[in-house]
């Protein structure tokens, strides 16, 4: 059983290593910036997040069928998709026309969004990605809508996988 | 500069200069103490500090937050009583400033050398108390009320440690005035200190607590009270506490360092360079007090009000009389 | 003129009462305030600086939790259940998750269990660390904040880089920890396995984190200002800690060495080695004193859980869309506030028929005008802050 520390034998030495520990951080601070600062001077030096940070979504609209999921199982109901079915031409003279789900409309708007995850989750075909950027902060609400080109730009952001733990 | 010395021996210009070199000290040392304490407690704290206002060092920090405070829209409390409200921050301004009075910068360098100098300061110190009650009172306000107590409280009991531990170097010195302490501790060859090492560790106690910094900011209690006294002060009027609150710590610093650590001189320094190194050994004295002052708000909690008084009363005052009494005896007996 | 003589019988006769009144003020400590953990408010009245009848009044933060868990799906409520109590994220799905495994019997592979179990005990290092830095905060010492918020930022990264989210995880699945994406057609996806480096960081991160425990010891707990404001302040027995529900490091410090994580099975914790620390008489330095040698039991528990972690699946063998049998069931869990409970009630649907939330905060402060009554006004302070609550978790 852990026990708590006593006060120390001579009074005001508690006060002593205190004013130590706060003079000695400063000394680091002033000789060695780089290994003790609690902070980064934000925006001059910017901090690189992990790759799986949940940053923003990125959309390939190429992949994309129209198939609803992310939609219905986002917990806010921030994703709105509209889509229509056009008629393709068949691959081979004589055979089957194609339908095929294009989107018309894919927006995300970000000032609901929860960052859950679930949308890139349960996407079977692979269409949403998950991207580290996170600055992408406006003036005006409105603005937080990022409609189907606005997404698919940020697909170039999406880094690579860069390996698991063995 | 026949003509300059002819100019300034008149009463009026010579007062007029002093007025001015006054005025223009107390916002300077303000914003020079205000930014040191910024930088040093950032370090304490492992961060930067300012860095963006003015290029690299963020030496321009001070003067953007004196504009800022200057722009800000005067907002005086529906129910406040308006003319205490807007008398106070003057009150405690004034008894800052009139502390400088008799800061001894060097061998006449002072601004008027009084007879009775550490007494005056003393008194004048005192006006700070009123204009904290009166904040406190005026401001319409459960929380400011709370914080003008607690100041009430606090100041008065700390006044008495800060009197009488000045008294054991008065009694060593046997003058009050002070640039009398000065000299005579260059005549005796050691800072009082050395004799009065309690005395001093009393008057440094009790000058904070007069500050109202931590350990003793009860009255202020920024994660209680929201701002104690402060709390409906905005722009030009927190301005005003604010240089006061540096201000005074530079002035009760040097006081410190008048009666106690030899003020002006320096053991090895000839008395004629002491005229230009005086200045210069005062501010780098008194610059480590500060810094001390600094150290100590950054790195204690705040005591609680009855334990404050404990200690006022309980250990200060009898420590100090203490002090005066072995003071007096010794300086009878040798 | 002579006076009547009624009139100066009847002045005579008077008597001047001098003793001045003294009327009791009553205080709103917030709901905006710089310490009350969130919106809480407490209407005090205060006699100078003694108060008296003392009350909360919660459900400033009234999010609607158990309504909203009606209509939503389990994936969807993990989500939400981790805003619960922002601080530890982590932690509050775990038991939600447990409880639907439960209802479904499934088994969760031993390498999830394990990560549940790091990723726990590093939302427990990250709780106790914000109570670190906040209580010398309140108590007036402004440098432990940023010592302990620059180590907290370690494990957060550890905690990004394994999930994507700092506070929020969103970690769980029915079964186990989230699996890899889909197909992975592309190869920008990424599985959800720890990442590469994972356990290198996380022995660092622990090493930094034990450094700065002792860093903030040796700043704050020999401090003679804070052992005068602490020690003595703030009395819990034992007898009214039981009877009000106090639990988590509250009850602990006040004596009983009551430890969840020893008692129930939601996670894999008799296999590892630690100890459970407590307090002698319950007051404010008991309850800090136990949340630091906390943070040091959680490191060795993740120290061990590194080294012996398993391979394996991530997820059961679970069907894509979930639907979970019906039934009811609590699962309780040791949450760095306290104990957490989540009562499931399922129909047979994608999401809970009824979910009943147990918070820690929620009667740990219930505690408060049983032992705010007399006491002066910065204890007030320096109590609540020594009780750790957040007001998500208090008012969900």
């Amino acid at each position: 059983m852990a026990e708590a520390t006593q006060a120390r034998k001579v009074p005001g030495s508690g006060m002593v290593a205190g004013l130590w520990v706060t003079l000695s951080t400063m000394f680091k601070t002033i000789f060695r910036p780089g290994s003790h600062l609690a902070t980064v001077n934000y925006p001059k030096v910017k901090e690189t997040p992990v790759p799986r940070a949940r940053g923003v979504i990125a959309l390939d609209q190429e992949a994309c069928t129209v198939c609803m999921l992310c939609a219905r199982s986002c917990p806010d109901w921030c994703i709105y998709i509209e889509g229509h079915k056009e008629e393709q031409p068949p691959a081979t003279p004589g055979g089957r026309i194609k339908v095929r789900a294009t989107l018309d409309r894919f927006d995300i708007d970000y000032a609901l969004c929860m960052y859950c995850g679930i949308c890139v989750e349960v996407c079977p075909f692979d269409a949403l990605f998950w991207s580290p950027e996170y600055e992408y902060s406006e003036v005006r609400m409105g603005e937080m809508l990022h409609d189907m080109d606005r997404l698919q730009d940020w697909l170039t952001t999406v880094p690579e996988n860069p390996g698991l733990e063995k | 500069m026949d003509f300059l010395t002819d100019l300034f021996s008149n009463f009026f210009v010579s007062l007029a200069g002093k007025l001015l070199l006054v005025a223009l000290m107390i916002p300077l040392i303000g914003m020079a103490l205000g930014f040191a304490e910024m930088k040093l407690s950032a370090k304490m704290q492992a961060r930067v500090g300012p860095y963006f206002a003015g290029g690299r060092w963020g030496w321009a920090q001070l003067i953007a937050d004196g504009v800022k405070f200057f722009q800000k829209e005067d907002l005086i409390p529906e129910q406040a009583d308006r003319p205490v409200f807007k008398l106070a921050p003057v009150l405690v301004l004034v008894g800052t400033v009139s502390l400088f009075v008799v800061v001894p910068f060097g061998p006449g360098l002072i601004f008027r050398d009084l007879s009775v100098g550490i007494f005056f300061a003393l008194a004048v110190s005192s006006l700070t108390t009123i204009g904290v009650l009166m904040a406190g009172w005026s401001s319409a306000n459960k929380y400011s009320l709370m914080g003008g107590i607690r100041a009430a409280g606090q100041l008065i009991a700390y006044e008495l440690p800060l009197i009488l531990a000045v008294v054991g170097s008065v009694i060593l010195a046997g003058t009050m005035s002070m640039e009398g302490i000065v000299q005579a501790q260059i005549d005796a060859g050691y800072p009082f200190v050395v004799l009065q090492f309690v005395g001093f560790i009393v008057f440094m106690i009790a000058a904070l607590a007069e500050l109202t910094r931590i350990p003793f900011d009860m009255p202020i209690a920024e994660s209680e009270l929201v701002m104690g006294y402060l709390t409906e002060y905005s722009g030009f009027r927190f301005l005003f506490f604010f240089l006061a609150e540096f201000a005074t710590m530079f002035t009760m610093s040097a006081i410190a360092v008048t009666l106690f650590l030899g003020g002006y001189w320096l053991p090895g320094v000839p008395e004629s360079a002491l005229e230009f190194a005086g200045p210069v050994i005062l501010m780098g004295k008194v610059f480590l007090l500060v810094f001390a002052m600094i150290w100590f708000r950054w790195t204690f909690p705040r005591f609680r009000e009855d334990q404050l008084q404990s200690l006022a009363w309980k250990w200060l005052i009898p420590l100090a009389l203490v002090n005066i009494a072995v003071t007096a005896v010794f300086k009878v007996l040798l | 003129m002579a006076l009547d003589q009624d009139l100066v019988r009847h002045l005579s006769e008077t008597s001047v009462s001098v003793s001045l009144e003294t009327p009791n003020m009553t205080l709103n400590i917030g709901p905006q305030h710089p310490s009350t953990h969130g919106v809480l408010r407490l209407v005090a009245r205060v006699d100078g600086e003694r108060a008296f009848d003392v009350h909360p009044v919660i459900g400033y933060m009234h999010r609607g939790y158990e309504k909203l868990s009606e209509v939503r799906t389990y994936p969807q409520i993990t989500t939400l259940v981790n805003r619960i109590d922002w601080v530890s994220g982590y932690a509050n799905e775990v038991p939600f998750i447990v409880a639907a495994e439960k209802l479904m019997q499934i088994e969760v592979p031993e390498r999830a269990q394990f990560i549940r179990l790091i990723l726990t005990e590093m939302a427990r290092i990250s709780s106790h660390l914000v109570f670190m830095a906040s209580y010398p905060l309140e108590l007036g010492a402004a440098t432990p904040l940023f010592f302990a918020l620059r180590e907290r930022e370690r494990i957060l990264d550890l905690l990004e880089g394994v999930t994507g989210g700092r506070f929020h995880p969103n970690f769980n699945r029915i079964g186990g920890v989230k699996p890899a994406y889909g197909s992975g057609s592309q190869t920008r996806k990424l599985p959800q396995d720890l990442p590469a480096g994972f356990f290198a960081e996380t022995r660092d991160a622990v090493e930094h984190v034990l450094g700065v425990a002792d860093e903030i010891e040796s700043l704050v707990a020999g401090n003679e200002i804070i052992l005068a404001r602490t020690k003595g302040v703030g009395l819990l027995p034992v007898d009214v800690a039981v009877s009000h529900g106090v639990s988590g490091p509250n009850l602990r410090a006040s004596g009983v060495a009551f430890d969840l994580r020893k008692v129930e099975s939601y996670l894999p914790y008799h296999r590892f080695d630690f100890e459970i620390p407590t307090g002698a008489v319950g007051d404010c330095w008991d309850r800090w004193w136990v949340r630091l040698a906390e943070i040091r039991q959680s490191a060795r528990i993740i120290q061990q859980a590194i080294d012996g972690i398993p391979s394996g699946p991530l997820q059961a063998k679970v069907p894509k869309v979930i639907k979970v049998p019906k039934g009811e069931t609590y699962v309780r869990a040791e949450n760095p506030k306290g104990e957490m409970g989540y009562y499931l009630v399922s129909e047979g649907g994608q999401g809970p028929y009824r979910l009943k939330i147990r918070s820690a905060s929620f009667s740990n402060i219930s505690i408060l005008p049983w032992i705010l009554e007399g006491v002066l006004v910065p204890d007030i302070i320096a109590i609540m802050g020594s009780l750790d609550f957040v007001l998500g978790d208090v008012d969900r």
